[in-house]
């Protein structure tokens, strides 16, 4: 990944400046600044309540649905400030796809789960979706389990197939940015394991932003890290200078378990 | 007496009791039925289906044809105006107006209306309706039926809906689903076999109302499918008859007990079914 980043230019896809946010009166992000590179992996950690969940969810406006919930500063993607309210948030939603911790299958078929999306956003003939729902199926590696049995309910999966039919159904919506909110935390080590050579792959064609609880996860997926604490960003930079040697001794604490 | 030995004894007289007083409940209950069960099947017959219901000292025998016809009529309309009123408020309280005045302040109505007697609901039909026309009719009753359908409706879809869990909406909405799309295609879909439960619980439940048929479509002795004009129904019916002191009528009567706890019982295995196929999925 690194190697990726001297042959071109590294370029912001997202770019936080002056970001707050507030829950009702509680102040969960204090002045947050951060960069987030096309193509390449990104992760957000640090202990629970820190914000990181929130920054993520700021990132695709998902906190419009809380009335008493508000951004203010600067988020752009791509340029263009997404907290502004001229921002039609149901096409920001189509540029920014999200995967939550538990896996949330709709109680309809497996291709209907993946065509849901899909349809919001396009107009594709019966050929044009069924060759999106493969192409979906095999970038999440659930083609081969799933590719009989098309018309099952994606509720009878097991728990890693469907957050892999979760990831399949926010990548055919052919997203600019993934953001992933502990997509493993409720998974197994096999379906972890799944999950992680999944995102290393998508990479190829998505920015991806993930929060996780595991930091050896961040150090194994992603190519920079965030370390939040208390809705404050510590510290930002490269995975490896974050976890070989982190500028703050805060970051230093936390990354190895002396947290205090 | 030790600890462990004293909690089995309590666990023991705990256990007793709750199956003394399942026992208690039961035996009315079976008593109950069986009695419908051995009063209503020997009115059973061919005549009960084929023919009207009969003037008093009759001398061929009657049946409750006009009754049960008048009863399936006024209960699939007032069915059929009270779900989608209810299902429409249901999806407003769940999805719409959660932590506003308005949808709590319909909550606590709709609360009301549902532990209302239906004697009450017969008397405002009466007033607001037969009062008016100057006449019992059909549609009357229909009104005062689908005013009981109704709280039922919207408190389970309600219900139903708000047992969908926000991670599936947000999952919806974070594809760039607008709401009604999230409404329509996701947690409605999700709540369905929930909320077709509930509509058959509410036909159950009109399905053996007497008071308020009693102020709105009356009885009708005759064959009449006429909304206009009073309609035979098998709860009145069955009150009639019941009381009178004819022999053949008594009989018309248990049929007609026998016939609805059939129908309810039917609709509740209905319901049941259709909660195990969604506790299936």
């Amino acid at each position: 990944m690194i190697i990726n980043e001297q042959t071109e230019p590294l370029e912001a896809i997202i770019v936080a400046k002056n970001l707050d946010f507030f829950y009702g009166r509680n102040h969960a992000l204090k002045d947050i600044n951060l960069n987030v590179y096309h193509r390449h992996v990104t992760s957000f950690i640090g202990p629970s309540g820190c914000g990181k969940s929130t920054l993520l969810r700021t990132m695709n406006r998902m906190y419009n649905l809380y009335p008493e919930q508000r951004a203010t500063g600067e988020l752009l993607l791509e340029g263009h400030n997404i907290l502004d309210d001229s921002i039609d948030v149901n096409m920001l939603r189509a540029k920014v796809g999200m995967v939550f911790q538990k896996p949330t299958p709709f109680p309809m078929s497996i291709y209907e789960n993946i065509a849901f999306g899909v349809r919001l956003h396009e107009k594709l003939s019966k050929e044009q979706m069924n060759e999106r729902v493969e192409w979906a199926l095999k970038q999440a590696a659930l083609w081969d389990e799933t590719k009989d049995k098309l018309g099952q309910n994606g509720m009878n999966l097991s728990g890693g197939q469907q957050q892999r039919l979760c990831i399949a159904r926010a990548i055919a919506v052919k997203p600019k940015v993934l953001l992933l909110d502990e997509p493993t935390s409720a998974l197994d080590p096999i379906s972890t394991m799944h999950i992680e050579e999944l995102i290393a792959e998508l990479t190829t064609e998505f920015t991806i932003v993930i929060v996780t609880h595991n930091m050896q996860q961040a150090a194994r997926i992603s190519d920079y890290t965030a370390y939040m604490y208390m809705g404050e960003l510590v510290e930002f930079g490269l995975t490896d200078q974050i976890f070989i040697e982190p500028k703050e001794k805060q970051t230093m604490d936390y990354i190895t378990g002396r947290f205090g | 007496m030790d600890l462990h030995k004293k909690r089995k004894l309590v666990n023991k007289v705990a256990l007793s009791m709750s199956l003394l007083a399942m026992a208690f409940g039961l035996f009315w209950l079976a008593w109950v039925l069986a009695t419908t069960l051995k009063l209503g099947v020997t009115g059973l017959s061919w005549e009960l289906f084929s023919r009207m219901t009969p003037p008093p000292g009759a001398s061929e025998p009657g049946g409750l044809l006009n009754a049960i016809v008048g009863s399936l009529i006024m209960i699939s309309l007032a069915t059929a105006l009270g779900t989608p009123i209810g299902i429409l408020s249901g999806i407003y309280l769940a999805e719409y107006g959660r932590h506003t005045w308005l949808g709590q302040a319909t909550q606590f109505i709709n609360g009301i209306l549902l532990s209302a007697p239906s004697i009450i609901v017969g008397l405002f039909v009466y007033s607001a309706y037969v009062a008016q026309m100057g006449n019992f009719s059909g549609m009357a009753g229909v009104f005062a039926l689908a005013l009981i359908v109704l709280p039922v409706v919207v408190a389970t879809s309600e219900n139903m809906l708000r047992l969908v869990p926000d991670t599936m909406r947000e999952a919806a909405f974070a594809l760039g689903a607008p709401k009604h799309v999230t409404i329509l295609k996701v947690t409605l879909k999700a709540s369905m076999a929930g909320v077709v439960t509930g509509i058959l619980l509410a036909v159950a439940r009109i399905a053996g109302e007497t008071a308020p048929l009693l102020f709105t479509a009356l009885s009708n002795q005759f064959w009449s499918i006429n909304l206009n004009k009073p309609m035979a129904n098998l709860p009145v019916t069955i009150f009639k008859f019941a009381m009178s002191p004819f022999k053949d009528w008594q009989e018309i009567a248990w049929a007609g007990v026998f016939l609805i706890t059939l129908g309810i019982l039917g609709l509740n295995i209905l319901a049941r079914i259709f909660l195990g196929n969604k506790n299936k999925q």
